[in-house]
């Protein structure tokens, strides 16, 4: 295969890396001045990224792979990259943080992002998530001069670096043992039987990504980094970089590991009923509404794992159905913590502050509380039909515990959720809101608040079918 | 045979060096010392072999000890005049070391043309005649280019961040700017003035 036609397959990350180092270029004669102009053309940019998928392929001799699953994956990583530089934009000016080399970050990130959804060889994998993991490191530490960003920032650096560490030792095992790095020939090892090295290889490779998905027992990072980091960086670090490291373990285990599934299939359920029992008792006795959400994105990474578990078709395409849930209902939470901010335009963390929101700001509190029920998974709301799949994967594959005490722990995430709820409706009004920040935020807010919401359920048909065909690629 | 002995004199070193690393108490010594491990550590490398690698120990970590040494210099109180002093004391050493160091090279050089150590389990064998260092750069430049690029990008992300993190635009420094300059005309600078005779001047 010519390089022309290799280049032609990863065009989408072409455009981001060119349009990236252009924007960089603007960034560095502008100043920060052109800050909005570099947002609005890095959301273009990845609009155009998006139009330049849709090529399947092996591109650099089996190096990358443009195949349904990363189509699938794709749109939707631009889709969350794209909205968080959409609402950066007022939240650093509100701060007088406005700096251009945040849109430059995201697009060298998704670049990354790209690189690892459409990985077929461990080398690929490993740069693009280095290529992403450092632009997050950046990112968390982005308001340097705000003491809890500059630790974000350290912290996950630190503990990213060492994740990082353990993945690529679990590579070099896997490579020594198996003499190839390429996912295929890997699999071609491992079914002739698992041996130490390999299963420590394994072992490895799940603990390093388990980090990068913020599983348990991998998660400690993740409160004080959501909470440090600015919410901007935060609704990205919950959407974008976790339906990428999602897509990545999934592609891993059922393309490089899909011949020895009873040697992961254990690990895979630990993390992941440890993720939704540590995740749902972990944000019980939250007061900052980001830890809380970190605390949740744990518990949900727990039930994503649910479906990955089951290690079938039927299971990855829930799991892929319930990342798209996932990130439209975290953007939208998101884009809702974005509004709290106390009269002098300050914003606020605190759950206190939400009281009584129901008669302060009737829409805001009725899109919280739509985005809550929803994560909790209560029937009428989108959030429900996302853990019935993956629990539906579980159970068709014989993994009825697994299911059931998932089910009893989400009761428990339930308790939090409402109590959110509660706060809004029936306390006292706290101390009045800053009005709804622009017209975008609002925009982001109506638009997934509608997605989850029960009309929701019309785009079920088209997403389960996008979703299996993009699992269907796997095996 | 002369790889056997150059095995084992270079093992012998990359050992002793570094214990003396560790236990010299002076850190300049200790970074000296530090020096002498990776060169024979290239040593070895060559034994087996590896040309390439061996010249990343030199370049980049001995490069690295360099820079390491600056900060040893910069943060730590030495006084340098007094390492100095004493040189008839130490020269005897020095000279010692330099003549060992050159003893190594020629063993060295006489290993390596007598062709390298034949191991007995060698996880990925040479390719034939070619040289290691040809046959990664052919396999950086056609089969792993996608990911030599993107290791670039990662370069450039980690430039990008050091700036963002450590770049502060300074109040109290002022700049030229140049189109300022370029744009000024006369009228802007210059103020003709009927100055009476006895009075002093207004700014």
């Amino acid at each position: 295969m010519s390089i022309a036609s290799s280049l032609l397959l990863t065009l989408p990350e072409v455009i981001l890396s060119a349009s990236a180092i252009a924007l960089m270029l603007v960034a560095a004669f502008a100043g920060d001045s052109a800050t909005r102009f570099v947002n609005g053309a890095a959301v273009a940019a990845l609009v155009a990224a998006f139009f330049a998928l849709g090529g399947e392929g092996v591109a650099f001799d089996g190096l990358y792979s443009a195949d349904a699953f990363a189509n699938f994956t794709k749109p939707l990583i631009y889709l969350a990259a794209g909205v968080s530089i959409l609402l950066s934009t007022r939240f650093f000016a509100s701060e007088d943080k406005l700096r251009a080399e945040y849109a430059v970050l995201i697009l060298l990130a998704t670049v990354g992002m790209g690189m690892m959804v459409s990985a077929t060889n461990l080398l690929t994998l490993y740069v693009g998530l280095e290529l992403q993991s450092l632009a997050g490191y950046v990112l968390a530490s982005f308001m340097r001069k705000d003491q809890r960003s500059a630790e974000a920032g350290l912290k996950y650096f630190v503990l990213g670096a060492l994740a990082s560490g353990i993945l690529l030792y679990g590579i070099s095992l896997l490579y020594g043992f198996s003499g190839t790095t390429d996912y295929h020939g890997v699999a071609m090892a491992l079914a002739d039987g698992v041996n130490m090295g390999e299963l420590f290889g394994i072992v490895f490779v799940l603990s390093g990504l388990s980090f990068k998905i913020a599983a348990v027992p991998f998660h400690m990072w993740t409160p004080d980094v959501y909470e440090g980091a600015p919410t901007p960086v935060t609704a990205y670090f919950g959407s974008a970089p976790k339906v990428a490291a999602v897509a990545l373990l999934v592609r891993v285990t059922i393309e490089a590991m899909g011949s020895a599934v009873s040697s992961w299939q254990q690990i895979l359920i630990f993390t992941s009923l440890a993720s939704i029992v540590l995740g749902a008792v972990g944000a019980i006795g939250q007061s900052n509404i980001k830890r809380l959400l970190a605390y949740s994105s744990i518990n949900n990474v727990g039930f994503v794992l649910v479906g990955l578990a089951a290690g079938t078709e039927a299971g990855v395409s829930a799991t892929m159905t319930y990342m798209v849930i996932y990130v439209l209902m975290t953007l939208g939470t998101f884009a809702c913590v974005l509004q709290m901010r106390s009269a002098d335009g300050h914003h606020v963390e605190d759950i206190a502050s939400l009281a009584g929101l129901s008669r302060r700001q009737p829409a805001l509190a009725a899109a919280i509380a739509i985005f809550m029920f929803s994560l909790a998974g209560i029937p009428p709301l989108l959030g429900f039909w996302a853990k019935f799949v993956v629990f539906d994967a579980a159970v068709a594959a014989g993994l009825m515990p697994l299911a059931v005490i998932g089910i009893a722990a989400s009761t428990i995430g339930a308790f939090y959720y409402l109590k959110i709820v509660k706060i809004m409706y029936f306390d006292e009004p706290a101390e009045a809101y800053h009005p709804v920040g622009s017209y975008v935020e609002s925009g982001v807010i109506a638009l997934t608040a509608l997605a989850v919401s029960p009309l929701g359920y019309l785009a079920i048909p088209m997403l389960g079918a996008a979703s299996a065909v993009a699992a269907k690629a796997l095996f | 045979m002369i790889q056997a002995f150059a095995f084992y004199l270079f093992a012998a070193v990359v050992i002793l060096s570094g214990a003396l690393t560790v236990l010299s108490r002076n850190p300049v010594h200790s970074v000296l010392w530090l020096i002498l491990a990776f060169f024979n550590a290239a040593g070895l490398m060559v034994l087996v072999g590896a040309e390439f690698i061996a010249m990343l120990l030199v370049i980049v970590y001995v490069g690295a000890v360099a820079v390491l040494f600056l900060f040893v210099v910069m943060m730590l109180d030495i006084d340098f005049a007094e390492l100095r002093s004493g040189f008839v004391r130490y020269g005897f050493f020095g000279l010692l070391i330099a003549l060992v160091l050159a003893g190594e090279l020629i063993v060295a050089g006489g290993a390596w043309s007598a062709g390298s150590l034949e191991l007995s389990q060698r996880a990925a064998p040479a390719s034939g005649d070619l040289q290691n260092i040809e046959a990664m750069g052919a396999l950086i430049y056609s089969k792993y280019l996608y990911i030599f690029e993107a290791a670039g990008l990662v370069l450039l992300v980690a430039m990008i961040g050091a700036i963002v993190l450590t770049h502060r635009e300074r109040k109290d420094v002022r700049p030229q700017n140049i189109s300022d300059q370029v744009k000024r005309r006369p009228e802007d600078a210059v103020r003709n003035v009927d100055q009476p005779v006895g009075q002093g001047v207004e700014l």
